[in-house]
Formats: C-alpha cells, sequence, structure tokens
C-alpha cells in the first residue's frame, strides 16, 4: 500500500503534480508537459514498472477541457496502483505526448485510445486505428456519438457492390430500458437512452 | 417423402435400384455436410461443444469441419458479425464451392442479438443468404443439431438436378 | 517473390496485399503472407500480417477489431446491472470470473461490503471459471500442435462444469449470475455436494491430458524454447495472468491485492523458469490444481448466513419471494430495475485476476444508475501487444503454437 509519506515525497519532488483523491487508489493530476517524464520516472527511479492501463474521458462537448488521459500504474513492491490524470491540449483536435517508448505496453492502448476518442499521440510510432477499420471516419466513444452508430459505407467496395449492404444506425427501440429517474412518469418512463432512432425520431438515413 | 425415397426390393429388381436422380444427389449431399465453422464469437464455443464429446455432431456426418471453406458445403456463422468481420465473412462465402448453405448460429448472427451498436451489423442475412437461423444466445447445441437436421430436410427437398442443369447452361451459354 | 504469389495465399484481401507491399519486396525472396482473421487456430478473429523469408518470420503485424462490438459505448447507455449480460461476452470461456470482477469493481465505488456467504460463493464460482478456461486452453493449445485427444477429455469435462453452471445459474455459460451487491440466486441444494464430486475426479482427467502431452516427445519439440518471454519484456508489454507468470514472475491478484475474501485460502502460484510455450501449459495445469486446492476449502468452511448485501437498499433487488409479497420491496425492486442500482459519483479501478490475466474495470460515475465512462481493461488485448516483437525469428509453423499458448479471447480483447 502507498502511505503518506510516499505521497508527500513525491508531490515534494515534482512540482507539475497535484493530488487528486486518494480512496481507492493514489489520484495525480499531472501537467501535460511533464507527463512523459513523470512516466519514466515511475518506471526507471520508482518500481511501477507495469503499465496496466491506458484510457481517455470525454468530459463532454461542453467542458473547458474536454479531453483528459487517464492510465493506471502497478507497482509489485507497494501492490498498489497510481493513477494519473491529464488534460489533453485543444478540444477540437486533442493532442498528447506518447509514452509508448516508456512502457511498450501503452502502444496498443494509445492506438485504442485514437481511435475511439481521436486523441492523437505525438511521437507515437504507429498512431493508425486499432479496433474500426482505418476510413472509419467517426469516434465511438465521444459523448456525441450515438450508440446506434451513423451511416457510413462498408470498407469493402467490391463486397457492397453484390451485397448492397452499409454500415447502418441500429434499432434502438428495442434496447436496454433506463429511466431517467426525475420529472413527470410521461418523461421518466424507462426507455432507451440513445434516442438517434426511435418511434419519435425516424430512422437516420 | 415416399418420392424421394430409395425404393428398393430385391425379389423384384435384383442388383438394380430405380430411383430419381434428385433422391440420390440429396440424400449423398444431406449425410455429407463438411460445416465451415465461422467462429467469430461465443457461439463458437457452443459450436466447439457440438463437436466434441457429449453432443458428437459426427452421428450427423458433419464432424469434418474444415476451415478452408474450398472443402466445405455448409459455413455455420457461429457468433457476432461486425462490420469489420462482414466484408471477410462474404468473400469467404464466395470462396466456397456450389452447393452451400449457410446457418446463422445464435441471436447476434440473426439479428445482431443484444449488440445493437454502431460496430454490430444487424444480422448475417445482409451479406449472405441465410438458409436455417437458430436461437438463443448462445443456442445450445442440442439446438444446432436440430438446426443441422432441419438443414437436412431442406437439402433433401431442392431439384438438385435442375439446379445442376441451370448452371451448366449458364457455363456453356 | 512476384507478388501473384502472394495473391493467391493470402485470403484475397486488398488491403493485406496493399499493406504488406508497402514494407517489403526489398529483398527479392520476400513474401508477404496473411493469417486470419478466419483460420484453424481456434482462439477467435485475429489477423496477423506476416513478412515471410522462406519459412522464417521476419515481421509480424496484428490487426485487431473484427470482433469490435462496441461494449464501452454500450456501458454508458445502461444500468449497472444491465451491463451484466455484456461481462459474460468479454472473455467467454470463464464468464463467471468476468461477473465478479465486474460486480466488484462497482461495490467497490460505493464501498459496500458483502456478507462472508456471498464471498464465497463469488470465490468458488470464479475458481471454477478458472478451471473451466484453463481446461479448454489446453485441450486447444494440444490441438494447435496436433493433439486432437486431449481436447475430448477437457470437453468432457467441461460439460460436467457446464452442468453444474446450468444449476447454478441457468445457463451453459452466458451466466450473468453477479448482480451488484450479491449475487443473482442463492446456491441450489446439494449443489456442493456435486461441486465437491467434480473436483474429486477432476485430477483423474488432468492426469490424464498430462499423460498424453507433458512427456510428449513430439508436444515438447513443438513447444519447448518456442515463444519464450523475458521476464523484462513480459513486464514491458503489460502481460498478466500464466502468461505472466511463467515467464517468472510471481504476480498473482489473489495475492498481492486479496479481494473477495482470497486471503483466508491457502494456495501456490505456479511460476515458471523459462517463458516459453511449454511453461505457459505447465502454470496452466498446476493452476487449475490449486484452483481445486482452493474450491475444497471454500467448501469445507461454507459460510452460512445472507448471500447478498440486504441493507444496500437502494443497490441490491432483494429476492423474488420478498418483491412478491411485500409492498416496500416491490417499489425497493421497481427502482432498482428502471433506474439502476444508485452508485455514488467517484471513479475506480478494480482489477479482478482472471483466468486470462488480470480484468480491470475503470469507471467513471457521476451519481445514478448509469455508469459515465466504463474502460474494460482486457487482459487478452494486453497479452496480444507483444506478438510483434515475440513472433519475428520463429517458423510459420509455430504461429499456431504460440497463438494457443499466449490463451487469449478476442472477444474481450476487441470489447
Ligand atoms: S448470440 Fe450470444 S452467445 Fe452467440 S455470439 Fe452473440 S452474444 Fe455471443
Amino acid at each position: 500500500m502507498i502511505d503518506q509519506d510516499f505521497i508527500d515525497e513525491l508531490l515534494v519532488k515534482h512540482e507539475y503534480l497535484s493530488l487528486v483523491s486518494h480512496e481507492d487508489c493514489l489520484t495525480l493530476s499531472c501537467n501535460r508537459d511533464h507527463w512523459l517524464n513523470f512516466a519514466s520516472y515511475l518506471s526507471l527511479e520508482e518500481t511501477f514498472d507495469l503499465l496496466v492501463d491506458l484510457t481517455a474521458i470525454d468530459h463532454g462537448e461542453d467542458a473547458e477541457v474536454r479531453f483528459s488521459v487517464v492510465c493506471h500504474y502497478y507497482s509489485r513492491v507497494h501492490h498498489d496502483y497510481i493513477r494519473v490524470h491529464v488534460e489533453c491540449a485543444s478540444n477540437e483536435n486533442p493532442e498528447i505526448l506518447s509514452i509508448s517508448s516508456v512502457y511498450p505496453s501503452a502502444d496498443w492502448h494509445e492506438r485504442e485510445t485514437f481511435d475511439m476518442f481521436g486523441i492523437r499521440f505525438t511521437n507515437h510510432p504507429n498512431m493508425k486505428r486499432i479496433l474500426m477499420w482505418d476510413e472509419y471516419p467517426y469516434f465511438p466513444l465521444r459523448k456525441e456519438f450515438p450508440l446506434a452508430g451513423i451511416d457510413t459505407p462498408l470498407p469493402a467496395p467490391d463486397v457492397v457492390e453484390v451485397t448492397d449492404a452499409s454500415v447502418e444506425p441500429a434499432p434502438m427501440m428495442g434496447g436496454p430500458f433506463v429511466s431517467s429517474g426525475s420529472g413527470p412518469m410521461s418523461d421518466s418512463e424507462p426507455r432507451a437512452k440513445d434516442e438517434s432512432w426511435t418511434e419519435k425520431s425516424e430512422k437516420p438515413v | 417423402m415416399i418420392a424421394n425415397e430409395v425404393a428398393y426390393n430385391g425379389k423384384v429388381e435384383g442388383d438394380v435400384i430405380v430411383t430419381k436422380a434428385d433422391a440420390v444427389i440429396n440424400w449423398i449431399r444431406k449425410h455429407s455436410v463438411w460445416p465451415m465453422p465461422m467462429g467469430l464469437a461465443c457461439c463458437a464455443i457452443e459450436l466447439m461443444a457440438s463437436a466434441a464429446s457429449r453432443y458428437d455432431i459426427s452421428r450427423f456426418g458433419m464432424e469434418v469441419m474444415r476451415f478452408s471453406p474450398r472443402q466445405s458445403d455448409c459455413m455455420i456463422v457461429a457468433g457476432t458479425v461486425t462490420y469489420k468481420m462482414a466484408e471477410v465473412v462474404r468473400r469467404i462465402y464466395d470462396q466456397m464451392g456450389d452447393p452451400k448453405w449457410v446457418v446463422a448460429m445464435g441471436a447476434c448472427a440473426s439479428t445482431g442479438g443484444m449488440y445493437r451498436s454502431y460496430a454490430v451489423m444487424q444480422g448475417v442475412d445482409n451479406i449472405v443468404p441465410v438458409d436455417v437461423y437458430v436461437s438463443g444466445c448462445p443456442p445450445r447445441p442440442e439446438a444446432l443439431l436440430d438446426a443441422m437436421m432441419k438443414l437436412q430436410d431442406k437439402i433433401g427437398k431442392e431439384s438438385s438436378v435442375k439446379a445442376l442443369t441451370k448452371s451448366a447452361s449458364a457455363v456453356s451459354s | 517473390m512476384s507478388p501473384t504469389t502472394t495473391k493467391e495465399i493470402s485470403i484475397g484481401d486488398v488491403a493485406a496485399r496493399e499493406a504488406a507491399g508497402i514494407n517489403q519486396m526489398d529483398g527479392e525472396d520476400r513474401m508477404a503472407l496473411n493469417v486470419g482473421p478466419s483460420h484453424p487456430t481456434t482462439h477467435g478473429v485475429l489477423r496477423l500480417i506476416l513478412e515471410l523469408n522462406g519459412d522464417l518470420i521476419e515481421k509480424c503485424e496484428p490487426v485487431l477489431g473484427y470482433l469490435h462490438r462496441g461494449d464501452e459505448k454500450i456501458a454508458e447507455n445502461m444500468t449497472y446491472n444491465q451491463f451484466v449480460p455484456y461481462t459474460d461476452r468479454l472473455d467467454y470461456l470463464s464468464p463467471l470470473a468476468n461477473n465478479v470482477a465486474y460486480a466488484i469493481s462497482v461495490e467497490k465505488l460505493t464501498g459496500l461490503e458483502l456478507p462472508e456467504r456471498c464471498q464465497a460463493i463469488r470465490v468458488l464460482v470464479c475458481e471454477l471459471a478458472r478451471i473451466s478456461s484453463h481446461l479448454l486452453g489446453m485441450g486447444v493449445f494440444g490441438m494447435d500442435a496436433g493433439a486432437w485427444t486431449p481436447f475430448m477429455y477437457t470437453f468432457t469435462e467441461r460439460e460436467k462444469l457446464y452442468t453444474l453452471f446450468e444449476e447454478l445459474t441457468g445457463a451453459r455459460f452466458t451466466t450473468s449470475y453477479t448482480r451488484i451487491g450479491g449475487v443473482a440466486r442463492d446456491i441450489p441444494e446439494g449443489w456442493l455436494d456435486r461441486v465437491s464430486k467434480f473436483c474429486d475426479e477432476l485430477p483423474f482427467a488432468t492426469d490424464e491430458v498430462e499423460k498424453l502431452l507433458t512427456r510428449n516427445r513430439i508436444f515438447l519439440d513443438r513447444t519447448e524454447g518456442i515463444g519464450q518471454i523475458t521476464k523484462e519484456d513480459a513486464l514491458a508489454y503489460g502481460l498478466t495472468g500464466p502468461n505472466l507468470r511463467a515467464s517468472g514472475i510471481d504476480l498473482d491478484l489473489r495475492k498481492d491485492k486479496p479481494y473477495s475474501g482470497y486471503e483466508k485460502y491457502d494456495f501456490d502460484v505456479p511460476i515458471g523458469t523459462r517463458g516459453d510455450c511449454y511453461d505457459r501449459y505447465l502454470v496452466r495445469i498446476e493452476e487449475v490444481r490449486q484452483s481445486i486446492r482452493i474450491i475444497k476449502q471454500v467448501i469445507a468452511d461454507f459460510p452460512s448466513g445472507a448471500w447478498y448485501a440486504e441493507d444496500a437498499k437502494k443497490i441490491f433487488a432483494p429476492p423474488k419471494e420478498k418483491i412478491l409479497s411485500s409492498m416496500e420491496e416491490l417499489i425497493q425492486n421497481f427502482m432498482i430495475v428502471t433506474e439502476g442500482p444508485q452508485i455514488p459519483s467517484g471513479e475506480v479501478y478494480f482489477e479482478a485476476e482472471n483466468p486470462k490475466g488480470a480484468l480491470g474495470f475503470y469507471i467513471v460515475s457521476k451519481g445514478g444508475g448509469v455508469p459515465y465512462r466504463m474502460k474494460i481493461r482486457a487482459p487478452s488485448f494486453c497479452n496480444l501487444s507483444i506478438l510483434e516483437k515475440l513472433v519475428p525469428g520463429h517458423q510459420l509453423s509455430d504461429i499456431t503454437v504460440i497463438l494457443g499458448s499466449l490463451d487469449f479471447v478476442m472477444g474481450e480483447c476487441d470489447r
């Protein structure tokens, strides 16, 4: 377990860090210019040699800083995780330094984050999509993107020719129902959260 | 059904069997369906289970799972077909020799199932013609076996000779 | 070789040829080979684009995403309990363990303490899931190396396990057994006896598999020294689970960060010495034995009492009998079903030691019944990232063995 002394020392040594919370694990927020330094510090001088996870959060279109990258390091000595939040520069073309030179495991995580959020990791050796196909135009985990999806052509033109198939929004009206829990009964009635294609709104074309 | 069966009475016909060509061809076809296991997701595990010890699909002459489309007759689409995978499924289907059949195993392959999302094709019938749909998430191996028996019935009723001559004339013309 | 050859051996995929065409063909004798996404090693729709020099692999580029179903986006659109069935389908070889990992993550966010009986049930099902996953792992690993019989033996045992699961949860492997704050139902009568009977018989089957594989000359030739992963690489690429332990690192979250009462049970963590395919197989076999040990301890001292968090009125819906006979419980059930269990805002990261490695859930909640963001840290995803480094230098025929030994599942890798 990480104790208070460790945290204090860490914060003194690196003034670009700030403590966010220490509930399930130590959560720090890091200045984006230093986050590569901090990553190499954790791996080389501390014992956090396992980068277990790297992902991002979309705080919504109206948020002041829209995207932040979150990653978790694990130490086999402390038997504990450290979580680091970093805010991305620019809400339109979010960008941040890649840490895959320090932690090779970050390579795929960063590609996935790019794929899902469109956050570009500079200096990444192979910054391209990993889960969706290369030509896919959207970033699915952004908040404005509907779960049902958006009409797009299929990546293989010859298959499209024989089958006439394309990427179509999925029907949502049978989907899992959630109640908003507030307002009059008629509004809070359980319904699918994604309303891009329901009885009220036409199937998007 | 009678018309499709091979009528044979040793005393009368000796070594000669008189039957319809369709009946013979279909009889042969339906008892040697070689599946192409298009194992995509969870349903593939049940597909494996139906090939393994307890359910033993070889009772129906279908244990010859061939991963090469060239050698197989029936594609069992077991699992979620994503848009990224759809192209591959279609290509593999195109590579299979005629006659060929498709079984959509499970809710995902049939309709998209519980995956109503941007990445999942809502049913494999968008890209390949499906002969038998199997419900369930995943269908039990019994359900798959039942579907395969239904497919056998379907094969038994096809007009194979007509299809053969039609495709032959299509090639020659 | 001429591009025509490439065209014939690949499955006719334009992209593959192009991708390979860009970074090869400098030497005359190179060849691009596309393996997958549909291929005979039975682990799922992984595709590798290989650059071959004769039979030797010089470069390997894995392509994933053929089973990307959008689980994380789906999670943002439903209540916490509604997502449980989706966790089944992450690593569909050990759904029960996924269920438990997910439930514990959300409970950690609420700070809920579970009664002992519930924890014991969860440990029990986790270990059963581990056995079932490793059995399949060993079976198909044998198959990848050319041995069909072990697969049949292990599947016979898996079928017995499925019968047990079915009795407990109603489904063979899409179990959806946990709920936030408990499990779906208590264990049925006499079930524990049947589990211990299964555990008594299982060693015979694993011994049988070992007789067929462990000292089998062909198997040894195919696996020993193949796909060696050093300790440093294993850590650098974020490997977890048996694959990490086979490289000699004793990281097992059940010991290092015990959850659900694992600290009460006595078991060993097997580690390998060389980190090759053979070691990974041995580690799995031994883990099955250790799981049996844990299960026996759980059953020997099975706690009585409540099997769900009774005081968590806003999180766990009470059992059916109560709902149907009391108004208060009916309302409680209604609220939890329609609005979801009420989870305080905050963020949490929890990893459980699953059969494939550490399955992590990172959940950001803004309060209410629906998560704001859920990231699933899938062990298979991380384990596969080493392929780029691991495969070059091996022969083409080693690919199946290496893939088999890594024992990944695409459902969880692509999510
Ligand atoms: S139908 Fe169910 S079990 Fe089958 S692939 Fe889809 S989710 Fe998995």
